[in-house]
């Protein structure tokens, strides 16, 4: 592996700013986190809505957002200027001072939007909620990433584009796209926050889900991709399984992603062509979704002791796993059938958990475990132990989350639609809600291991950083080469 | 030439701009026709404007973020319109904006609760939900019934519906201050406000209303436009 031995000489990358993002996705981790799990109490005792701006309705947008945006998102802008960097060799495009606005800019986004709902700010669509002006303000910074983006990638001394990089940059220019239809509107006054949206109704819907499904599809899945095919075969030292596959799933999954919307609008005045249409590309989505799957896994081959000996490749494995099972899950919820049952329903919120927490957040961590050590130019983690400690409490915080809230939508389902002898509806509405409460302490509790566990996580990250005993021997510089997949993957 | 990939790695404007096309056939296709096929939204009688006493109601109840808890969306499956009424049509949402269909029934769905309960029980239950339904896990409101009703931007909030395509009238907007003092006071003559926005519900209030007055006011016209006893079902096809 040549280490800063290019040709030409070293090229120094821009890591202060991927240092930043670093920090920013492990307080926002916490952040996220911790909002989950008090507003998981709100449901199983209400009397936790204590204030207006701590009531449930205005602090479950504060989770998401900070969840997807906060903690997601800096891991995604992080980590795509450090693949970017490594895998073009180049350093970042614009300059350290466009880079740093990046951060303060989504930094701030962030801040604004989340203390914005608490005030009583909010769009009420769903994973869209800030209000006209701080989206504009994001598309401001959002635009800034891009063109970072893509000057770096033209500015590569590599001939060919890295597969990381595919997804990285169609996650960009697709949020762009959807951010910018699904969010138009218009403000009753320059001077107020309060807008209202450019569509209505049925069209309204539509747009939202094409927008809500692909923040899912584009946020919470494809660039995550990208980081797999970065960390994998990074940390495992193995060449990507299959370049032709990593074609395929990709164009693939991008084209077919798109469509899924209408499933979150089963049953309802949505017309029914819409609705098959939905249906059937996210029946269709199960394979180019379980082509990604296939890719980071095979890559494994040769190398799966290595799941013994790196607790961080053993949270990448273990999240394509996760994903494989959410990828197939959900296909199945969006069949009209099950989806008659499920929708509305706990389960809902259990599949997009095992998402988040399994595959999304596990992705991130094993990228964390990975970056932090060579970012800051140091031998090895702190304490592996205690890293396998994070593995198995956040494994089984999201046993008991999605178990229990599986077990909770399906009885939710399975209660609504139930009659008694007489053909009358057997349950009252409240009679569900009562039956719901064990679960939503199994699910706290849930969630309150997920988060032990990423305290653990930012210990060890921390005493990495700072202990003597992880100092690197002086002479030996950090290796910052091409993934062993990007020789493969440029043939 | 030989088609080869190879061309698309090594272009990254290529790259990016095949990207951005693939991604926008499926929005296209299922976006674009909801606006231009006639029968996407019913043609059914009696679906209005919100008077604005109710769109002021309903700003609050999108402020809040009810839907993270309540959905407006009765499906077209025999439980659903056994427990909530007829199942909705696209019309009956086609003036709201945003939609609020929602995603997620924590609580009850709400697309026909207009007339189910009297108002002295949505104003007790939206202040203290357990002291009616003790095994209720909504918040209490009772901080809106403290809050006057903020009524200066009226004007512009239904300006800005006419821009986004909602048919309110020049005298809609001269005379909606008084439509919305008159809709908060049983004691006021309704005659104007009924003439312009069928079926309004009088809330209880004093003509100065509070914030709770104005979600009550939208709550109770909520599924209640549609007279569904003269819908054919000609007209409720997609």
């Amino acid at each position: 592996m040549s280490e800063h031995a290019l040709p030409g000489g070293p090229v120094l990358y821009n890591d202060a700013v991927v240092k930043k993002f670093v920090i920013a996705c492990l307080f926002w981790a916490i952040a996220a986190f911790l909002v989950g799990v008090y507003i998981a109490s709100e449901l199983a005792w209400p009397q936790l809505n204590i204030a207006p701006y701590l009531n449930f309705g205005r602090l479950r947008p504060v989770h998401t957002s900070a969840a997807i945006f906060a903690f997601g998102g800096s891991a995604l802008i992080g980590t795509s200027f450090y693949v970017v960097q490594r895998t073009c060799r180049a350093r970042l495009w614009g300059g350290d001072a466009l880079a740093n606005f990046v951060f303060w800019g989504y930094q701030i986004f962030i801040v604004l939007a989340a203390t914005s709902y608490l005030m009583g700010f909010s769009k009420s669509r769903e994973y869209a909620e800030p209000e006209w002006h701080l989206d504009l303000l994001l598309v401001l910074v959002w635009v800034c990433y891009l063109l970072i983006y893509l000057g770096t990638l033209m500015r590569r001394a590599e001939p060919h584009i890295y597969v990381a990089n595919w997804f990285y940059l169609s996650f960009i220019i697709t949020i762009a796209l959807l951010v910018i239809v699904n969010n138009l509107g218009i403000p009753i006054s320059p001077y107020s926050a309060k807008s209202y949206s450019w569509f209505s109704g049925v069209q309204d819907a539509m747009v939202q889900w094409w927008y809500g499904h692909n923040a899912v599809g584009f946020f919470l899945t494809v660039p995550f991709l990208g980081m797999m095919y970065y960390f994998i075969p990074k940390a495992a030292n193995r060449p990507i399984y299959s370049y032709r596959l990593s074609i395929v799933h990709f164009w693939a999954l991008i084209f077919i992603y798109i469509w899924a919307g209408p499933h979150h609008l089963l049953w309802t005045a949505l017309p029914d062509w819409t609705q098959t249409l939905g249906m059937a590309f996210s029946i269709m989505l199960w394979m180019p979704s379980w082509g990604g799957m296939i890719n980071g896994l095979m890559t494994l081959s040769g190398a799966w002791d290595k799941l013994r000996t790196d607790p961080g490749l053993r949270f990448s494995v273990t999240a394509v796993g996760f994903y494989g099972m959410a990828t197939f899950e959900g296909p199945a919820m969006s069949i009209r059938s099950v989806n008659a049952l499920v929708h509305y329903s706990d389960w809902v919120i259990g599949h997009v958990h095992s998402g988040t927490l399994g595959w999304v957040a596990f992705i991130v961590f094993g990228a964390l475990y990975y970056l932090v050590p060579n970012l800051w130019g140091r031998k090895g983690l702190y304490s592996v132990r205690l890293a396998a400690w994070h593995y198995w409490i956040a494994t089984l915080g999201i046993v008991f989350y999605i178990a229990s809230m599986w077990v909770a939508g399906l009885m939710e389902g399975l209660m609504w639609r139930a009659y008694d002898r007489f053909g009358f509806l057997k349950y009252s509405f409240v009679q569900v809600v009562v039956a719901e409460h064990p679960f939503m302490v199994l699910r706290m509790i849930g969630g309150v291991l997920f988060t032990i566990g990423a305290v653990l996580m930012i210990y060890n990250l921390w005493m990495t950083v700072n202990s003597p005993s992880t100092e690197a021997p002086r002479a030996t510089p950090v290796a910052i080469g091409l993934p062993a997949g990007a020789v493969v993957a440029g043939e | 030439m030989r088609l080869s990939h190879a061309f698309i790695e090594r272009n990254a404007i290529v790259l990016l701009v095949l990207a951005l096309l693939t991604v926008t056939i499926g929005g296209i296709v299922e976006i674009v026709p909801l606006f231009t096929i006639e029968t996407t939204v019913e043609h059914v009688q009696g679906v209005r404007p919100y008077s604005p006493l109710e769109l002021r109601g309903r700003d609050i109840y999108v402020r809040e973020g009810c839907y993270l808890c309540h959905s407006q969306m009765i499906r077209t499956l025999r439980d659903d319109v056994a427990r909530y009424g007829h199942y909705s049509l696209a019309a009956e949402s086609m003036y709201d904006h945003p939609f609020q269909w929602g995603s997620k029934r924590i609580g009850p769905d709400l697309a026909r609760v207009g007339g189910k309960y009297s108002d002295a029980w949505m104003y007790a239950h939206l202040e203290h939900p357990r002291r009616l339904v003790p095994e209720s896990l909504m918040p209490d409101f009772a901080f809106l019934a403290r809050t006057p009703l903020e009524t200066r931007d009226l004007l512009a909030r239904m300006k800005t519906n006419i821009e986004v395509g909602v048919p309110y009238t020049k005298a809609d907007l001269a005379q909606a201050e008084a439509d919305l003092r008159a809709q908060d006071d049983p004691s006021a003559d309704h005659s104007a406000l009924e003439k312009r926005y069928h079926g309004a519900h009088v809330v209880p209030g004093n003509g100065h209303p509070t914030e709770l007055d104005a979600l009550v006011a939208y709550l109770q016209v909520l599924g209640t436009m549609v007279d569904f006893k003269d819908v054919t079902p000609a007209q409720e096809r997609q």
